[in-house]
């Protein structure tokens, strides 16, 4: 899978709706900035409407699909006037671009518009690089990083080359490839809770990788499996920190990794 | 109502189509070929690159340029392998070309085994470059059991039976579609020893079936590498 | 040797990581199947494009099942076999019992088949006074254990050689006690000797098809170890089971699923032996069964090819999804309780054994999509789980808890101001557990998530307040201006 081809005639300033995806909002408001100012630099114009919560995701995998079909409609209505709709998540954006079709089909109000905001919908990272073409990276992160694939970026949206693309463009950064980087990491949405032993030595196992590649940060594209790992490597008392691919990518003002404060840091902050 | 009138009622209820509905049309796949770039090539390429992949897959190759040194030849392995010098035949007329009888160092019968016998010599259909794989089959000269019993099998094959696929090699037992008694009882696709990796994941060579398959190469061919004979 | 459904997967999973030998086992499994995966795949440039074919030739087939399996019963009749058609496990049974009855069998050799597993064959004619043996070397030592496979296509691969080695100990006591079984090579020597006298003595061989051939009668056998051949020529009578989504339409299309077939299995060109037989011996031959059976059995399959579930019917079972399954890899195959484990298990189980007694599998999945990226026939098996979950939704089988859990969050969800209110406090009350850390080690009502992790706490703040904050007019959306709050 690979991203489609952008439209024939690009907006010159396209309007592009963030879809911020309920992690960031709650856990981490920078991955939204850091978002809305790689779009900016890409040449787009960013709105946030205030109504969005989440993509319907924790729904739909459990088997309730009305309430998810709730809320997808809702987040249509929020979002279907954009020219794109661009979530710094690939599972979130894969929600609404791979499954909002599907969950929608029966319904004749919304099965076409389901259709419509799924062709505009992307990925951070891949509307950065295939749909806007811009991969002029500004940013400096003078340390070693490594990179984990998020699974629904990666098997459902084709996030694979483009988020290391921009990567190398980034001044001083140095990536080492984990050995296996696109094994799950054990997250899973509401998985990690209900099956909290497995999924924890799944993530246990993506955090001896980590670890072995001597890096100083762990990246990925999904604030969910970053959660997971941030607080894997804590409970290991791990030094690795771990941050979303936006943060390293949209420039200078960057805070404390995640999990971590300014006091309990004494690191980049 | 019999089992079968229940599974098929049920199949075409599932799938809305009335009883004898008659064959479908053929699908658009059928007509489109879709064979591997590697079974496709020269004689001499597909001759070569089936010593490979048969190599791969520890498949001792050994070669004669004719027919009639083929019993000397396999005289000469099993003894540089410390093998048994006697060995069964398949029973087959096209076995008496290759001087198995009077080979010095080297005992044979013509018959199908029930495993007391150590070393089989066997026909082959063809060598399928594709996967370095050998074609065999069952018929009145050519039990299927010496195929298998025996711990090492040594098969001919003719350097002009070397073909590029599956379906190459289909073609020489089913060149005009034949179907049912009309094929061999069994036609087998052989590449490589019987091995096993059950236990612990780690590969042996000679579980059930022959710890050694040994293939003699029979005759050259034109077109190698600087106008070398393949 | 009957399988027994487990309600409880958390509990099989548990015990399977607590065995250091099992995580040791799969960790190799798992890294070894993914290189050779990428080596395989990676010389075979049309990989792809044959899985396109493999998924092409299966969806015509299943779409016209009645038709090939019409077509493959007239050809195994014409050349001299009987097809015994069968609706269920019980149906199946009896079958090959009355016919190992028919012909005064003692001793019956069993080839690999998971079909076979799945209506507990073994048990029941054991049961009913037969001698039943397992040739092929893993399914052979897991009867002598008195287990189940734990993977499709390498069965014992639960085990350790020291445990093998002292099965063997314990079950050929008329060897020398004292013998090396150090390495596998020793004992693949020991199961060879003691299983050849079983494939010369047997009266009936009973194997699994991979596939069946509509146009010409034949079944395909494929096997590495040569039991499957042995099982099928040296006995007197030959039965195979199989069922009916197995049936193909033509040889091309046999060999094109065979070229994807050992590569995604187990990281093979093609396995050693691959064996497309036809009917019973011919009256010239001088070896082959004189009688050839075959059970066609429907057992569930009818009921899938209805739905949304008839793409599991393209399953050719190499096991691919399995050995890719990052909770096949934590937990291994019995953890799953049925016949087969991983992703497969988890969509195939509800279908075999009723979602009421399998209801966990499907949702034992991180949805990381793995298993559909590697199954050979791009089988949807997270969007098939998905539909598991949708029915379990819907009668009520997942846990009381979870289901208050969520429809309170989707109730929420649907009332954004609201949300965003809630979202406010729930941020303040972590902020207090929190506290200057930036981690919490224990949360009130998130226990799953603190048994293996710390929770980060939130920067601080959420998003939209703080996006609304800094560009105050920015964040209407520019259609219905139903913007919350």
């Amino acid at each position: 899978m690979t991203a489609a081809a952008p439209p024939v005639t690009p907006p010159v300033t396209p309007r592009v709706g963030l879809f911020a995806t309920c992690l960031v909002d709650l856990y981490r408001p920078s991955v939204g900035f850091a978002a809305a100012s790689l779009l900016e630099q890409a040449g787009c114009e960013v709105f946030v409407p205030r109504a969005q919560v989440c993509c319907g995701q924790p729904a739909y995998n459990a088997g309730d699909r009305a309430n998810a079909a709730a809320i997808a409609r809702q987040t249509i209505n929020l979002f279907e006037g954009f020219d794109y709709i661009v979530a710094p998540s690939g599972s979130c954006a894969g929600m609404l671009r791979r499954h909002y079709p599907d969950l929608l089909s029966d319904d004749p109000q919304y099965a076409t518009r389901a259709q419509s905001v799924a062709d505009k919908t992307w990925e951070l990272i891949v509307f950065l690089t295939d749909v806007r073409g811009w991969t002029d990276i500004d940013a400096s992160w003078p340390a070693s990083v490594t990179y984990h694939d998020a699974c629904s970026g990666l098997r459902e949206l084709g996030v694979k080359n483009q988020p290391r693309q921009l990567l190398e463009k980034v001044e001083g950064l140095e990536l080492r490839e984990l050995e296996a980087a696109d094994v799950c990491c054990g997250f899973g949405g509401t998985f990690c809770i209900k099956y909290p032993e497995v999924s924890g030595a799944m993530v246990d196992n993506k955090v001896d990788e980590i670890v072995a590649t001597g890096a100083a940060t762990v990246l990925s594209g999904d604030l969910g499996c970053l959660m997971n790992i941030a607080g894997r490597l804590s409970r290991r008392g791990e030094a690795v920190e771990a941050r979303h691919m936006a943060e390293i990518l949209a420039g200078p003002a960057i805070g404390p990794a995640i999990g971590r404060t300014a006091d309990s840091d004494g690191g980049k902050a | 109502m019999t089992a079968r009138d229940d599974i098929l009622g049920r199949i075409r209820t599932a799938l809305n189509r009335p009883e004898g509905a008659g064959p479908p049309p053929a699908p658009e796949y059928a007509n489109q070929s879709l064979i591997p770039a590697r079974a496709q090539g020269t004689p001499a390429e597909l001759t070569e690159r089936f010593i490979a992949m048969a190599t791969e897959v520890d498949i001792s190759i050994d070669r004669v340029a004719g027919a009639g040194g083929v019993g000397t030849a396999i005289a000469a392995w099993l003894s540089a392998e410390g093998l048994p010098d006697r060995a069964v035949v398949s029973p087959h007329p096209v076995m008496d070309a290759y001087g198995l009888d009077d080979a010095p160092g080297l005992t044979t019968h013509r018959d199908t085994t029930r495993g007391d016998d150590l070393v089989s010599i066997t026909p082959t259909i063809a060598g399928i470059a594709e996967t370095g794989s050998i074609m065999v089959t069952t018929g009145p000269g050519t039990p299927y059991t010496l195929n298998f019993l025996p711990e090492t099998h040594i098969a001919i094959v003719h350097v002009d039976h070397i073909v590029g696929g599956y379906e190459d090699a289909w073609a020489r037992v089913r060149s005009n579609g034949e179907i049912g008694t009309a094929l061999p009882r069994t036609v087998t696709m052989i590449t490589g020893p019987s091995r096993s990796s059950d236990i612990e994941r780690e590969v042996t060579v000679g579980v059930h079936g022959p710890k050694r398959l040994h293939i003699v190469l029979v005759g050259d061919i034109e077109g190698g590498a600087d106008g070398k004979k393949i | 040797m009957a399988h027994q459904i487990s309600l409880d997967f958390s509990k099989n999973a548990a015990r399977a990581q607590a065995d250091t030998d099992l995580q040791s086992a799969l960790a190799k499994l798992q890294r070894d199947t993914r290189l050779a995966r990428s080596i395989i795949t990676g010389r075979l440039p049309e990989f792809e494009d044959l899985r396109d074919r493999a998924v092409a030739i299966k969806d015509h087939t299943l779409a016209n099942l009645d038709h090939y399996l019409e077509t493959f019963e007239a050809n195994v009749t014409d050349a001299g076999g009987h097809v015994h058609w069968c609706n269920d496990a019980g149906g199946a049974r009896e079958t090959i019992l009355q016919i190992c009855r028919d012909s005064d069998a003692k001793i019956v050799g069993k080839g690999k088949s998971m079909v076979s597993e799945e209506i507990a064959l073994n048990d029941y004619l054991i049961a009913h006074g037969l001698e039943v043996v397992e040739t092929d070397l893993g399914e052979y030592i897991l009867q002598l254990r008195g287990e189940t496979p734990s993977h499709v296509v390498m069965p014992a691969i639960h085990l350790k050689k020291e445990q093998i080695a002292e099965t063997f100990r314990d079950h050929h006591t008329t060897l020398d006690p004292d013998r090396p079984l150090d390495v596998p090579r020793d004992m693949t020597e020991e199961a060879r000797a003691k299983l050849r006298e079983k494939f010369l003595a047997a009266d009936v061989g009973i194997t699994g098809a991979n596939m069946l051939i509509a146009e010409t009668g034949s079944i395909v056998v494929v096997t590495n170890e040569g039991n499957g051949d042995l099982t099928q020529t040296l006995p007197r009578v030959h039965i195979v089971i199989a069922a009916i989504e197995k049936v193909v339409p033509r040889v091309e299309d046999a060999l094109s699923i065979l070229r994807i077939l050992a590569r995604s299995a187990t990281g093979q060109e093609i396995t050693c032996y691959t064996t497309f037989a036809t009917g019973p011996k011919r009256p010239d031959d001088l070896d082959g069964p004189e009688e050839f059976h075959l059970i066609l059995l429907d057992n569930g399959r009818t009921k899938l090819l209805e739905g949304a579930f008839r793409d599991v019917l393209r399953c050719i079972r190499c096991g691919a999804c399995q050995s890719a399954c990052p909770v096949y890899g934590a937990v291994g195959g019995h953890a799953y309780g049925g016949v087969y484990g991983g992703p497969i298990g988890a969509v195939l189980t509800p279908a075999l054994d009723g979602i009421d007694k399998a209801w966990p599998l499907p949702e034992a999945s991180s949805f990381c999509g793995n298993c559909e990226a590697v199954c050979p026939m791009r089988i949807p098996l997270p969007g098939l789980m998905r539909r598991w979950r949708d029915i379990a939704h819907n009668e009520k089988l997942n846990k009381a808890g979870a289901r208050r859990g969520l429809a309170l969050w989707a109730w929420a969800a649907r009332r954004p101001a609201l949300y965003r209110l809630g979202a406010r406090i729930a941020l303040r009350l972590l902020k207090t557990f929190g506290g200057r850390r930036g981690y919490l080690r224990r949360v009130p009502l998130a226990g799953g998530w603190t048994t293996a992790r710390d929770l980060p706490a939130p920067e601080g703040g959420t998003f939209i307040d703080l996006w609304q904050k800094e560009n105050l007019g920015k964040t209407q959306g520019n259609t219905t201006g139903k913007t919350g709050s």
